[in-house]
């Protein structure tokens, strides 16, 4: 870079176009050529002779079910691992990459799934940290704030640069990543599952920062398994399954369901199909409910509902409005601060830890939003997590001995009928699959007596296959009878699932909508605004307009 | 002015009790700042006193004493980085395993070899880090205070005391100001981070080590041949787990581990003046009561004021790349 920064500014696309040219003399339009290229892990083929190009210039996105190879196959080209087989070639040359320094000097950077920062350091010493360009570290802390200022106004990519990165939010957590490749002079920019942990506000962010990297000539590589993000960001799409690349598509040629099909291999209902729900009597009733956190923050405001036998009620909202402690204060995992909760016509007596306990002796069953955190214990046996918080039934033995047999016989009906994968109870629970560990905790609560099935998140972070196979649970348990109250980000999943849909915003529940009412109807409510009420007011925010575009 | 007297008189013996928990704590510092837990720093500095006290003996030199010291001790500490770092070993268990490996190994080597049940020969002055007058201290001296502090707190110590303080400013500048120590700071703290960027956590970890072999060496050599005259059965006498109990007090820090090593030490030097001393009501304290306290108070002023202390993240946990 030898233009000053605020040439580049004024005029991204010439800028854009000198690089073009300037890196088309060195003999291709190829930023990433990959040829043959193939890895195993012991016995496992995690990629199988890969053939792939990205043109410089335009976002690639790689698309796959979990476990599909993706993350491996740009690990190789990050250098983190090394390819048995096949050929790399960056800018029409052909390297061996050694490790993640020689990858970054090619102009390769990536930003991981987990984050690679350093907690209780600066953003600025994040950024420079492999970096510095010295033994002495102030002069490279003042090249770096410079540098930080000059990326800030030309992509958008605005953090502080003397905060804590653990006083971060994820979202610019994220920037920083971003920062700390461009600082290294990263040309290709992969980005690993990037939205997975965002806020849609958040990843709509961070799609205008790529829109604005493309403007000025980089090429970003896009992993993801949401197809949505796919059609809204892409070029084009390479779609990967088992190991292979199955197919290299211009995005604008394709649609998320031709996509969907080539991911898994055969036709998947996006769509749950199902009959309409049968309501019966109420099942959980929650009355003038409020929370507050720990730290005095109301996140739960006033709300009341009910969701009756033979129904499923979804809540729908952009993450952090009280969902998770609704639920959470639901499943007696914490206490409300007002308002009270009746299950099966009984009151929830709180009493701290006990709660739990007591809510799932009146009929409740919980499938906690995040499985590793609430769960599971990951350094379980399956069979271990199969009888988690149920081990005193005396089914699994008398007074404190558990009988061992009786729980794995258990637990592998359950790996049968919910279809885990490896079938072996005796597996460690951290090496299934984020899909197979969802099914373990599914198939825990949900496989015994209940009259209410509370879901939060049922299919973060899960593959299209197990996704569809959740979804067809959660409608058997409606099917059979039961009462479904369903938390969900995912909009789709909530409208394909829910008999009625409550909107909540800022701890309140905004209002309720039919799963067939209209994007511009949800995506009003989710923003806080009645639609109801003012049918005329035209809010176009930024959260309808992100879901709509993102269509 | 016999009480002023009194106080430096204290003040000079606390300089001297903390100097080798202050290096053993710096030791610490390096080893764990970089993720792997040194709970065989005692183990470390009890090898390092038996080198510098044998190898003085026999060749009558202080500073080849010295250099067997950081030999043995960075030999130690080799041990456990090929355990810790190679091998990815349980970082206690084989903290543990040093500290009596050298418990052992001192007394039987110095047996078979001095015949003094376990002890070495009492070292002549050569044999010893002796005295430094510092400059001037004898004119100064005359000065009312402060020219008194100057000769009698400030001069006179011997050259390992004079290294240990000045490790202090110079650890915190190496941490915070160096390159070396951003690496150092991130790779306690996250090393897949540092991984990704390209720099080689194995080889990072190994320099941290080595430089807390050579702080427990000079620890070790400092209770042998600066401030005793030969080596005992377990000299230390826990003095490593006082060290890693102010580097948990200090919070990892290189100047607050200072302070609390002084505090230690100044604990200790009243220790030695209360010994034999009547107390109003109370009488006569048992002499071990009195040379528990400072120990007592540590663990009371650890327990009790020390805050939050958030280790390095990634302490004690061997380094695998993900997969």
């Amino acid at each position: 870079m030898i233009e000053k920064p605020e040439d580049i500014a004024r005029q991204p696309q010439q800028a854009a176009g000198q690089k073009l040219e300037g890196q088309g003399a060195q003999g291709s339009e190829l930023a990433i050529d990959l040829r043959g290229v193939s890895k195993a892990f012991g016995p496992v083929q995690a990629n199988k002779n890969i053939f792939m190009s990205v043109k410089r210039n335009s976002i690639h996105g790689i698309v796959g079910e979990n476990g599909a190879g993706k993350s491996t196959l740009m690990s190789i080209l990050y250098g983190f691992y090394h390819a048995d087989a096949g050929e790399i070639f960056v800018n029409g040359a052909k390297v061996q990459i050694k490790d993640s320094s020689h990858a970054l000097e090619l102009g390769i950077g990536m930003v991981h799934q987990h984050f690679m920062l350093v907690d209780n350091f600066t953003v600025l010493e994040n950024i420079i940290l492999g970096a510095e360009g010295g033994f002495l570290l102030a002069k490279s802390l003042k090249a770096a704030r410079d540098e930080m200022e000059r990326l800030a106004k030309d992509y958008g990519l605005e953090v502080d640069p003397d905060a804590l990165v653990e006083d971060l939010s994820v979202g610019q957590q994220q920037r920083v990543e971003i920062l700390k490749a461009l600082y290294r002079g990263a040309e290709v920019l992969i980005m690993d599952e990037p939205t997975g942990v965002l806020t849609p506000t958040e990843a709509d962010h961070l799609f205008k920062i790529f829109e604005q990297l493309r403007a000025q000539g980089k090429t970003i590589i896009l992993i993801t398994h949401k197809l949505r993000e796919i059609m809204a960001i892409t070029d084009s799409v390479s779609v990967m399954r088992r190991g292979e690349i199955v197919t290299t598509l211009e995005t604008s040629k394709t649609s998320p369901d031709n996509l969907a099909e080539l991911m898994v291999g055969r036709r998947v209902e996006m769509d749950a199909q199902k009959t309409r729900g049968n309501p019966a009597k109420k099942v959980l009733e929650v009355k003038n409910l409020s929370m507050t956190d720990e730290l005095g923050v109301p996140r739960v405001k006033n709300v009341s509902f009910d969701v009756r036998a033979g129904e499923i009620v979804g809540i729908a909202g952009v993450a952090g409005n009280g969902q998770s402690q609704l639920l959470e204060v639901i499943s007696g995992m914490d206490e409300p601060l007002l308002g009270e909760i009746w299950i099966n016509g009984s009151r929830v007596e709180f009493e701290g830890s006990r709660t739990a306990a007591h809510v799932r002796h009146l009929g409740l069953a919980h499938v906690p939003e995040d499985r590793l955190k609430t769960g599971l214990v990951a350094q379980f046996e399956e069979w271990e997590n199969s009888i988690l918080g149920y081990s005193e039934e005396p089914k699994y033995g008398p007074g404190q001995i558990l009988s061992l047999r009786a729980a794995r016989e258990e637990a592998d009906r359950r790996i049968e009928k919910f279809d885990i994968r490896p079938p072996n109870c005796r597996l460690k629970t951290a090496n299934f699959s984020g899909g197979n560990q969802q099914k373990i905790v599914l198939a825990r609560e949900m496989d015994r007596e209940l009259d209410i099935l509370v879901v939060g998140q049922p299919t973060r972070g899960v593959d299209i296959g197990a996704i569809e196979f959740i979804h067809k649970q959660i409608v058997a348990m409606r099917d059979a009878g039961k009462a479904v109250l369903l938390v969900s980000v995912e909009l789709d999943e909530i409208r394909a699932l829910s008999d009625r849909v409550l909107v909540m915003f800022d701890g309140k529940i905004v209002t309720e909508l039919s799963p067939d009412a209209s994007e511009r109807e949800f995506g009003l409510s989710m923003a806080g605004v009645d639609p109801h009420e003012d049918a005329d007011t035209d809010t176009s925010g930024a959260n309808p307009d992100l879901k709509e575009g993102a269509q | 002015m016999n009480f002023f007297s009194d106080v430096i008189l204290m003040l000079d013996s606390s300089i001297r009790l903390a100097v080798p928990i202050l290096l053993a704590c710096l030791a610490g510092l390096y080893s764990e700042r970089s993720g792997i837990v040194d709970i065989g720093l005692e183990g470390k500095m009890l090898g390092a006193a038996f080198a510098a006290a044998a190898i003085a003996a026999v060749t009558g030199s202080a500073w080849l004493g010295l250099l067997a010291a950081i030999f043995v001790s960075s030999g130690m500490a080799m041990i456990h980085a090929i355990a810790s770092i190679n091998m990815r070993g349980n970082q206690i268990i084989s903290g543990v395993a040093l500290n009596f490996l050298a418990l052992g190994a001192t007394v039987f080597v110095g047996h078979s070899w001095f015949k003094r049940g376990g002890s070495t020969p009492n070292l002549g002055t050569d044999a010893r880090f002796s005295p430094i007058e510092l400059p001037f201290a004898e004119q100064l001296g005359g000065i009312p205070i402060v020219g008194e502090i100057y000769e009698q707190l400030i001069s006179g110590h011997n050259l390992i005391v004079y290294v240990a303080f000045l490790a202090v400013p110079v650890t915190a500048w190496v941490l915070f100001r160096t390159r070396f120590g951003l690496r150092l700071r991130a790779v306690g703290e996250n090393p897949t981070a540092l991984d990704t960027a390209g720099i080689s956590v194995t080889k990072l970890r190994y320099q941290a080590l080595i430089i807390g072999g050579i702080l427990c060496g000079l620890a070790g050599a400092y209770l042998s041949t600066g401030q005793g005259a030969s080596f005992s059965d377990n000299m230390t006498a826990g003095r490593g787990f006082i060290a890693l109990a102010a580097l948990i007090f200090a919070k990892w820090r290189p100047v607050p581990a200072l302070w609390t090593c002084l505090l230690f030490g100044v604990l200790s030097a009243a220790q030695i003046r209360l010994q034999g001393v009547e107390f109003p009501l109370i009488g006569e304290v048992p002499v071990q009561a009195i040379q528990a306290l400072p120990y007592i108070l540590t663990v009371v002023l650890l327990a009790g004021f020390i805050g939050r202390s958030v280790a390095p993240k990634a302490v004690g946990q061997p380094y695998i790349k993900e997969r």
